[in-house]
């Protein structure tokens, strides 16, 4: 299910899989979960002996009051006593294994949904950079948390139940047939109405619980953007318009859950409807097949019984059923995920592992157009020679992050080539590029943790010892100690307890310490302050020697540290040089290196 | 958080009661439907006997049916079936509808609450764990009302079928009616024992939440440092967590569960037993006892349905304290009545004002990082201020105490003469706009992420993008305006997001405009004439603006230079440039970084 070709920013942008069928649904579930199966059958004949000692209890109770209370010549206590002393081995053993029965499912139902989870978890990050952007953060969360959790009520409980109820619809039926035949083809014919209704309600209410998911991420899109975008908001005095958005999103999916609420209730009281008509119509048939003589009155009350023990297990099948559209729902959107295909995906086994050392990049013709967008990148032809710093710089738009992000293959070029080393971009496994190639992206995040996780984050085997050296190689050592608790400060969620520099400190540190070959920076010290910015450049400088290394900047000052100059415009490559020569040549850098200058100078 | 049971049940009532008077009307209705299934279902085996004796048994007798006896039948019986089913409609349905409703109205409440509550809150709790609140949390208080209409109809049923017994025997109704003791005693225990694991998985949930909010946010560093291994592991984890959490819950669920459902069929046995002794001794007759061990079977019904009530309570109680702690957070901001003045250039005071944060130590105990230390300035209406500093001197932190978007710990910010404390809410935003460090962008269109909702026609967005320099590239959009620019900005580039941000400052045009560091990832050229339009366009406007290009700094009447939250210097930039060391280090760092490269080249030039 390839992203190209749909709108970027529309939501649910992922499949929720509304395509599946309810059975394929089921079956892939169980697929993916295969704890959900084992042990399976110990489970369901655990729970048929629970229920035959459910059932055990009532005859007993009948036997005693015909047998004991009611025997000729007085109540038989003898016989009292004997079957309330079966009925409580009936009680005991229905006791023990339903106990089993709740143990066993609970445990297979939370492993298989655990196992569910995290393999969902893990596809969404290996869902391709611009799949990922496609549906909202908030809403990808509820396809590993709620959605997963509307799954588990159904299988911890309703589809064990389901078989039970299929087990003794099968037995009423036979056991209607037996007494009376005909009797027992009016209650099927009854029924068959209901059965088609079910099976039209099945597609309606699974849709409509559908809804209730994708509402239900949307929910929860749009409150995280009021945390996640809290100060925003309050500068500028907009929290009643995001007020409104959350509240049109809880509305939204308040009516999709009521609506889903009331087919259910329809579906589930037709069955009531058919069960409660049914009886009436072999009480009606019955009463003219009895005054015929073809069967008796006794005959007809003990067949209701059968009648009865026929429509309650219906009954609870056609609640199950809904319950389990619901789950359906859930797994279809997680299914949904996990079935989408990793358009940028690691070649694997069958990819190259690059040797270590300096990297040559090499753009064949490469062109790319977003998703359902213009073209933004226009026939790139490029070679970066091994351990070469270059910068690339260039209007605001022009396409140097998307460069970079197709350098790191966080993309896929539309048209032509990214090579390292002379191999393509696409056949290197994702373990030596990631590890060898690093971006610091324009927009920086930090973990919530301390310092020295978040720089080691690149490489957790790095010791602390690991992380000062980097750290003072960087020359960033004074500035830790400012920090109240040094490397064990507190960074806050997604780094919000640093300043903005200070973040992109630790973003350039946790790339650096991660060792690549080829560091690519995207704006990375954008807000770092210019004699810090020196300091780091210099370091950057003399530490990067032997690698290549690739910077994005609007700050001239680091165009002017490069080997080489690339100047971007309008998603192609219009000068490339050195600093001097291209001041020299008078074009489009020389324009943005005049304003700089004039920006830095004194009048 | 105590776990007490006692006080579970009593807690657990008054969720109930709150959430029984926030939907009065549906809750009525859904019991009344309840109440109506529950007499009607009691109701079918006598239907059916009085059909029997009415209809059947005089048609079987006379060997011919006549029509009418059928339509009796079948209109007795339908009658029947569709009361109970307009008892179940109801009941569910209105049952549902005030689960929802309900559902919705918290869900509200605790977003309201995220809203108003100060952004020190925010930085305590992560993003996913709020998440959870709104949802998992409102959920789990709430879903105790699908079964609850239910339970409290056949109460009806109960207290009908109680006073049946004791009428016809009150000593073997005691000994069946102790039974009630014995379920209340298990439910105790099961609540005691239920309660703390439920608080666990409730929290586990939030955590789970938590890791995959972030990991998501994260998704662009995870991949690009290639550590999707790591964070399935970290979410492995706490999903284990939960797994076990709730493998527990369904444990002690599974232990209890088969106990509460045998008391009722034990007590049945008991009565059974007393009831054929009482009948020996000539105090009962049989029939009697059927009647009661009859009832007595029924009733075990009802004692499930309130069962299952009762095992949703320990979540309930659970969610709601989890979404209470939301509602009841102390901390928001108290505003005044005043409005600011409008019309004119605000006049911009800081008297002395102090901020720490409050930070944790290894050891957890609370701490103060102080980084705005006793910072007057003065800023004159019509003025443009440069502020500057470096990496962490304060200076966002400045900005957001200015907007108030927290509050000094000591002195005050006055627009105008007035204390920002004094104004009424939104009152600053009205007046002030702030071009954040770090740009947030709504998941709406350009155009809804300039206006945010204000009243402005598409002349006077175009007109501010225009002054921000991103008429250009909006024109280039497809959908030019009406482009979604998706979450957080996703389909822009980061100049491109800076600038919508800059024109959503413009259009308020402000009287008091804060840039902090607002034009980083826009082109020198770029934010070269952005500043000359911004000057040209506002007149009546003091500007505050925290940069470190010389250019913007240069359009500034006076700088403002700080160091590790304290005001080093103000003065002319000339002035500061003579007297201030580290202001002269900072600001000249390029030029000198430059001259020093171009006297290298010049060096390797003559040498070549
Ligand atoms: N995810 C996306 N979907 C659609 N269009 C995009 C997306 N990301 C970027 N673009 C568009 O592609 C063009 C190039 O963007 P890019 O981010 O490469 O610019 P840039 O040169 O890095 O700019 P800046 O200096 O502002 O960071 C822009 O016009 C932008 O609007
Ligand atoms: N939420 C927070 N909790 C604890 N400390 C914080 C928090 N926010 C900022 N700080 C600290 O306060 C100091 C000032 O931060 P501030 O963001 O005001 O700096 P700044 O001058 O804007 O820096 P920059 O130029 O990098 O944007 C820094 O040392 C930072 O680590
Ligand atoms: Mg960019
Ligand atoms: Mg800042």
């Amino acid at each position: 299910m390839s992203m190209r070709g749909q709108p970027i920013v529309e939501h649910h942008g992922i499949a929720s899989g509304t395509e599946m069928s309810t059975w394929a649904t089921l079956k892939r579930g169980f697929v993916l979960s295969p704890e959900l199966k084992k042990g399976i059958w110990v489970t369901v004949a655990l729970a048929v002996l629970s229920t035959l000692g459910r059932v055990l209890v009532p005859f007993v109770v009948q036997r005693i009051t015909d047998e004991g209370l009611l025997a000729d010549g007085g109540p038989d206590l003898g016989s009292v006593a004997m079957y309330i002393g079966v009925a409580l081995g009936g009680v005991v053993v229905t006791a023990f294994s339903a106990y089993f029965v709740n143990i066993r499912l609970f445990q297979a139902s939370e492993n298989g949904l655990a196992t569910l989870r995290t393999k969902a978890f893990r596809h969404i990050h290996d869902l391709a950079m611009l799949t990922q952007n496609t549906e909202r953060r908030g809403s990808l969360v509820s396809r590993v948390t709620s959605d997963v959790d509307t799954i588990s009520t159904f299988v911890q409980f309703g589809g064990l139940m389901l078989l039970i109820n299929v087990a003794q619809i099968t037995l009423a039926t036979v056991l209607m047939v037996v007494y009376s035949p005909l009797l027992g083809l009016v209650v099927w014919v009854c029924f068959v109405p209901l059965f088609v209704i079910i099976r039209k309600f099945q597609g309606i209410v699974g849709r409509a619980y559908t809804r209730v998911r994708e509402r239900v991420g949307d929910m929860l899109g749009a409150v995280s953007e009021a945390v996640v975008g809290a100060q925003a908001i309050r500068a500028y005095g907009v929290e009643e318009r995001t007020a409104q958005r959350i509240d049109a999103a809880v509305e939204a999916h308040r009516k999709a859950a009521i609506g889903a609420q009331a087919r259910s209730v329809i579906a589930f009281t037709s069955g009531q409807l058919v069960s409660g008509m049914t009886t009436a119509v072999v009480l009606v048939v019955g009463t003219v097949l009895a005054a015929r003589g073809s069967l008796t009155l006794g005959e007809l009350l003990a067949f209701l019984f059968l009648v009865n023990l026929f429509t309650q297990p219906v009954q609870q099948a056609t609640e199950i059923l809904n319950e389990m559209q619901n789950a359906v729902a859930g797994w279809r959107r997680v299914i949904g995920i996990i079935d989408t295909e990793a358009d940028v995906a690691d070649p694997g086994d069958r990819g190259v592992t690059l040797p270590r050392g300096p990297i040559t990049v090499q753009f064949n013709g490469v062109g790319f157009a977003y998703p359902g967008g213009d073209p933004v990148l226009h026939d790139i032809d490029l070679t970066i020679a091994p351990r070469s710093r270059v910068a690339i710089v260039g209007e605001t738009g022009s396409g140097k992050s998307t460069l970079a992000k197709l350098l790191t293959r966080l993309m896929d070029p539309t048209t032509g080539t990214v090579q390292l080393d002379g191999v393509d971009l696409d056949s290197i496994r994702f373990s030596t590029l990631r590890s060898r190639v690093v971006l610091v992206p324009q927009e920086g995040f930090l973990f919530d943790g301390t310092l020295l996780d978040n720089v080691r984050f690149g490489r957790p085997e790095a010791t602390e010892d690991d992380v000062r050296l980097t750290l003072t190689e960087l020359g960033l050592d004074p500035w830790v100690a400012t920090l109240p608790l040094g490397l064990a400060t507190d960074v806050g969620q997604r780094g919000e307890s640093l300043s903005a520099g200070e973040r992109q400190l630790v973003a350039l540190a946790r790339a650096y310490l991660a060792d690549p070959d080829l560091l690519v920076l995207d704006e990375a010290t954008s807000a770092v302050d210019p004699s810090t910015e020196v300091r780091l450049q210099r370091a950057l400088d003399s530490l990067t020697r032997g690698r290549t290394s690739i910077a994005i900047a609007h700050r001239l000052s680091t165009a002017q540290a490069a080997d080489e100059v690339i100047v971007v415009d309008a998603g192609r490559i219009v000068e490339r040089g050195h600093h001097t020569d291209l001041v020299r040549l008078g074009g489009v850098y020389a324009g943005l290196h005049d304003s700089w200058v004039a920006q830095q100078t004194t009048v | 958080m105590s776990t007490a049971t006692p006080s579970t049940l009593r807690e657990g009532w008054s969720v109930i009661g709150r959430g029984i008077r926030g939907q009065p009307r549906w809750f009525g209705l859904a019991v009344v439907g309840s109440v109506v299934y529950g007499i009607m279902t009691s109701l079918t085996a006598a239907a059916i006997g009085f059909v029997v004796d009415r209809a059947v048994t005089p048609a079987i007798a006379a060997r011919s049916v006549t029509a009418g006896q059928l339509w009796f039948i079948g209109g007795v019986m339908s009658a029947v079936v569709l009361t109970t089913i307009l008892g179940v409609i109801g009941r569910r349905l209105a049952g549902g509808v005030a689960m929802f409703n309900l559902g919705a109205m918290y869900r509200r409440q605790v977003t309201r609450q995220y809203l108003r509550l100060p952004l020190s809150w925010h930085h305590k709790h992560p993003s996913g764990q709020l998440l959870s609140n709104a949802n998992a949390d409102v959920e789990a208080t709430w879903n105790i009302f699908g079964p609850l209409p239910m339970a409290l109809g056949v109460v009806v049923m109960l207290v009908f079928g109680v006073l049946q017994m004791l009428i016809v025997d009150p000593w073997l109704a005691v000994v069946g009616l102790t039974v009630f003791p014995m379920l209340f005693v298990a439910n105790i225990a099961f609540q005691r024992a239920m309660s703390p694991r439920v608080t666990r998985a409730q929290q586990l949930r939030a955590d789970v939440s938590e890791v995959a909010h972030e990991s998501f946010e994260a998704a662009l560093i995870v991949k690009s440092l290639g550590r999707e291994d790591h964070e399935a592991e970290r979410f492995r984890a706490v999903t284990h967590e939960l797994r076990d959490a709730n493998i527990e819950v369904g444990r002690t669920r599974g232990r209890f569960d088969p106990a509460i459902e045998a008391i009722p069929t034990i007590g049945t046995l008991a009565v059974l037993f007393v009831g054929t002794l009482r009948v020996r001794s000539g105090l009962l007759s049989p029939a009697e006892v059927v009647q009661i061990a009859y009832l007595f079977s029924i009733l075990a019904f009802p004692v499930r349905a309130l069962g299952w009530v009762l095992a949703e309570l320990p979540r309930a109680v659970v969610g709601w304290k989890r979404i209470s702690a939301v509602l009841d957070a102390e901390g928001s901001m108290a505003y005044g009545p005043r409005r600011l003045p409008t019309g004119t250039a605000s006049h911009l005071q800081a008297e002395s004002l102090s901020y720490a944060y409050e930070i944790e130590t290894e050891q957890g105990d609370a701490d103060l990082n102080p980084a705005v230390v006793d910072v007057s300035l003065d800023i004159a209406p019509g003025s443009t201020v440069a502020l500057v500093g470096p990496t962490g001197s304060g200076k966002s932190t400045l900005t957001n105490l200015m907007m108030r978007l927290v509050d000094p710990d000591t002195g005050a910010v006055l627009v105008d003469g007035i204390d920002l404390r004094q104004v009424r809410q939104g009152g600053v935003s009205e007046v002030a706009a702030l071009v954040a460090q770090q740009t947030f962008m709504f998941d709406d269109s350009v155009r809804g992420n300039i206006t945010l909702g204000l009243d402005h026609d598409d002349d006077a967005v175009w007109r501010s993008l225009d002054v921000a320099q991103g008429a250009g590239f909006v024109g280039d959009l497809r959908d030019g305006l009406d482009t979604h620019v998706g979450e957080r900005g996703a389909s822009l580039s980061g100049g491109q997001r800076q600038r919508i941000a800059l024109a959503r400052a413009v259009i308020r045009e402000p009287q008091l405009l804060i840039l902090d560091d607002a034009t980083s990832a826009v082109d020198p050229s770029v934010e070269q004439a952005i500043l000359s339009r911004l000057r040209e366009a506002s007149t009546g406007t003091t500007v505050l603006v925290v940069a470190y290009r010389m250019a913007t700094i240069l359009l500034a009447d006076e700088v403002v230079y700080l160091e590790e939250g304290r005001v080093i210097d103000h003065g002319s930039h000339e002035q500061l440039l003579s007297r201030c060391v580290g202001y002269e280090r900072l600001v000249t760092a390029y030029a000198r970084e430059s001259a020093e490269r171009d006297a290298i080249a010049a060096d390797e030039e003559v040498s070549r």
